[in-house]
């Protein structure tokens, strides 16, 4: 009787433990959100690489890998585009889902055709994006997506930007970031957890 | 035979010497440059970076102030950092200081040489040349092997 009693209390201690820690989840991740209806939302309208037109419905049916970045990159762009590459070689048929974009926060200079070179030889599976600046706009805006463009010597600039790669399930909500040159472990551990929940 | 053996061991000495050269310093004056490379470029991608390590052996301070190359438009001097999850990507047009003794690293994720307007696309295994000019020390042309795209460092310090 006494033990039975024992696992009650236990159990119930549980149930607050479980609580605290999705209130706490739940504070966490509003804090996330900078924009009203959540983080990761909004309304836009995009080009891909091929010059097809793409909303925001673009998330929604699959798990995706999103990165902010530009062709005038002289690293964390081709780096990070290299790591997605082997990501996907990793995975290999347990990743067949997975999705990824690159959008542009240079679409001035980041033309369909400028980016359908640039992602393809890197593989197949990233999809370049751009649009006009209003709406490349807007979508960082929704991912809290920093970009500014920075002078350089001459006519020429270059770009700050957001160097995470935001993860998001097949229904488009986010899901967390792997950080610039995560260590891959790590970050197929992200991928995989990923997978697992869309 | 013996006169044979250490005839054989000179050749191997000759033989020997271009690969340490190869893979060894560039000295000029008190200044050594070491592991210099640079990263193949994906097409369409107009700038490039180039990486070496830069030793002051000298008692005074010396400054990289320019970096040119007939490969790009332009050939700059950069900083690049992390602030937060934000990279930021700045031009250092006093060049950087090289202080009396010390190391200065331009290595993927800061200090790095700028290649803007590419004249042509980086091909892995091929070799840009870069012509670095200190304050001090005066000019020196540097051959940067070109690695794969998201290298961190030449093929002799892979897999760090």
């Amino acid at each position: 009787m006494a033990a039975l009693k024992t696992v009650r209390i236990g159990l119930w201690v549980a149930v607050v433990a479980l609580g605290l820690t999705a209130a706490a989840a739940a504070v966490m991740l509003r804090q996330q959100q900078p924009a009203e209806g959540g983080f990761g939302k909004g309304v836009y309208s995009l080009v891909d690489q091929n010059g097809a037109t793409l909303d925001q419905s673009m998330f929604v049916g699959q798990p995706t890998a999103l990165f902010f970045g530009f062709t005038h990159c002289p690293e964390v762009c081709p780096t990070t585009l290299a790591e997605m590459t082997g990501w996907f070689e990793a995975l290999g048929d347990e990743g067949k889902d997975l999705k990824a974009y690159f959008v542009s926060v240079d679409p001035e200079r980041d033309t369909p055709a400028v980016l359908r070179e640039y992602v393809s030889w890197v593989s197949d599976r990233i999809t370049g994006i751009t649009g006009t600046p209003e709406e490349i706009d807007k979508i960082a805006k929704a991912w809290g997506v920093h970009y500014e463009r920075i002078p350089l010597e001459g006519a020429d600039y270059t770009m700050d930007h957001t160097a995470s790669v935001f993860l998001l399930d097949a229904k488009g909500e986010f899901q967390g970031t792997i950080a610039y040159r995560e260590d891959s472990a790590v970050a197929l551990g992200k991928l995989r957890n990923l997978l697992a929940k869309s | 035979m013996i006169r044979l053996l250490s005839a054989a061991f000179a050749v191997a000495l000759l033989v020997a010497t271009p690969a340490l050269a190869h893979n060894g310093v560039i000295h000029l004056g008190p200044i050594n440059i070491s592991v210099p490379f640079t990263r193949a470029t994906l097409p369409n991608a107009p700038v490039g970076g180039g990486f070496l390590t830069i030793e002051n052996t000298g008692t005074e301070a010396d400054r990289l102030i320019s970096a040119t190359s007939t490969v790009a438009g332009d050939t700059q001097i950069h900083e690049m950092k992390m602030e937060g999850d934000v990279m930021k990507m700045r031009q250092l047009t006093d060049g950087i200081e090289i202080p009396a003794g010390e190391t200065v690293e331009l290595a993927p994720g800061g200090l790095h040489i700028m290649f803007l307007d590419l004249n042509q696309p980086f091909v892995e295994g091929e070799t840009v040349t870069v012509t670095l000019t200190f304050e001090k020390a005066g000019t020196v042309d540097v051959p940067l092997p070109v690695m794969a795209a998201a290298a961190d460092g030449p093929a002799e310090h892979a897999g760090h």
